[in-house]
């Protein structure tokens, strides 16, 4: 399926979010999600499923004023 | 020793991480600045990009207390969602809350600010609200739970200093027990020390450090004049006056023609 991650068309087989981030090669890291622009905890992952046209935003710490 | 909702800190200097030309002079500005905070923001990461762990271990032993913020954020909803992925990021109930009303000045919505304030604390946040000297505004956002106002002293990234003196000597008076810290448009310690002669209990900035020429010198001038500013401040300063009053003693002078 479709969806839109950071801002950016991808092409997922995955519907979880958990296994989507694997997928898009971020397993493992520091990262915090939204999904259409609600915050999803780490915990929550694995129960949450994205469906076409879902806007996933993937977020890591960074320098800031 | 200054606290923030409970927290004590070894400073009150806190220090933005952005802009520094390399992490390596990142790191050396706050071993001379001392500070005790560090501002820190979520961005997108990519894929196969490990940034973000890396940036975490260069904050990580700084040995600092993080500050995280919702900069750029515009509306309500988004500053609130970030505010929720900085805490999982950060493992922090801080938040340096900014809702942008103005994309040329940067200056806070006031409207939006209060009402994100508002959420968030109910959500067990600490939030630090980045506003302005408006009275009306700071004791919104004091009804709404936060114990800590960061006015701004110009916009962001300026270094005009103290814009509005009146402005923020009377919200400094009007809330004498809230821990304020002056937020943005420092650019010289002079401006620091000023801020920190007329009460406020910290003073917050990144750019003047970050894009000096010599981003360590300048976070340990800043340094000093936050110190040299609280310690005039706790010292009660004496009272300017228009004329001339001799502070040699007059009295004992020989006559001489």
């Amino acid at each position: 399926m479709k969806i839109n991650v950071n801002g950016e068309r991808h092409d997922v087989s995955a519907t979880a979010l958990d296994a989507i981030l694997d997928e898009l090669g971020y397993g493992g890291a520091k990262v915090a999600t939204a999904v259409n622009e609600t915050f999803v905890p780490a915990p929550l992952r694995a129960q949450t499923t994205l469906t076409e046209g879902d806007r996933l935003e993937i977020v890591a710490p960074r320098q800031g004023g | 020793m200054v606290a923030f909702y409970e927290t004590e800190v070894r400073s009150r200097l806190m220090l933005g991480t952005a802009q520094y030309p390399s992490p390596a002079v990142l790191e050396q500005a706050f071993r001379r600045s001392g500070a005790g905070i560090a501002t820190v923001s979520v961005r997108r990461e990519a894929g196969q990009d490990r940034a973000g762990a890396a940036f975490w271990d260069l904050v990580a032993q700084l040995g600092v207390h993080v500050l995280p913020n919702t900069a750029g954020c515009y509306s309500v909803r988004e500053a609130v969602t970030t505010a929720h992925m900085a805490r999982e990021l950060f493992d922090t109930k801080w938040i340096k809350l900014e809702v942008i009303g103005h994309a040329d000045t940067l200056q806070p919505d006031p409207f939006g600010l209060v009402e994100a304030a508002r959420i968030l604390t109910e959500d067990g946040f600490e939030v630090f609200p980045y506003t302005t000297e408006d009275l009306v505004l700071a004791e919104r956002l004091l009804e709404v739970g936060c114990k800590v106002l960061m006015p701004w002293g110009a916009p962001i990234g300026t270094g005009l200093g103290l814009t509005n003196i009146y402005g923020l000597r009377t919200l400094r008076a009007q809330f004498p027990d809230i821990p304020m810290v002056v937020d943005a448009g420092l650019g010289l310690p002079s401006q620091a020390a000023q801020a920190m002669e007329m009460g406020f209990d910290s003073v917050l900035l990144n750019t003047a450090v970050a894009k000096a020429g010599d981003p360590a010198a300048m976070a340990e001038g800043f340094a000093r004049a936050v110190e040299a500013g609280r310690l005039a401040f706790e010292a009660d300063p004496m009272s300017p006056r228009d004329m001339a009053a001799p502070s040699t003693p007059l009295i004992g002078k020989a006559f001489l023609e």
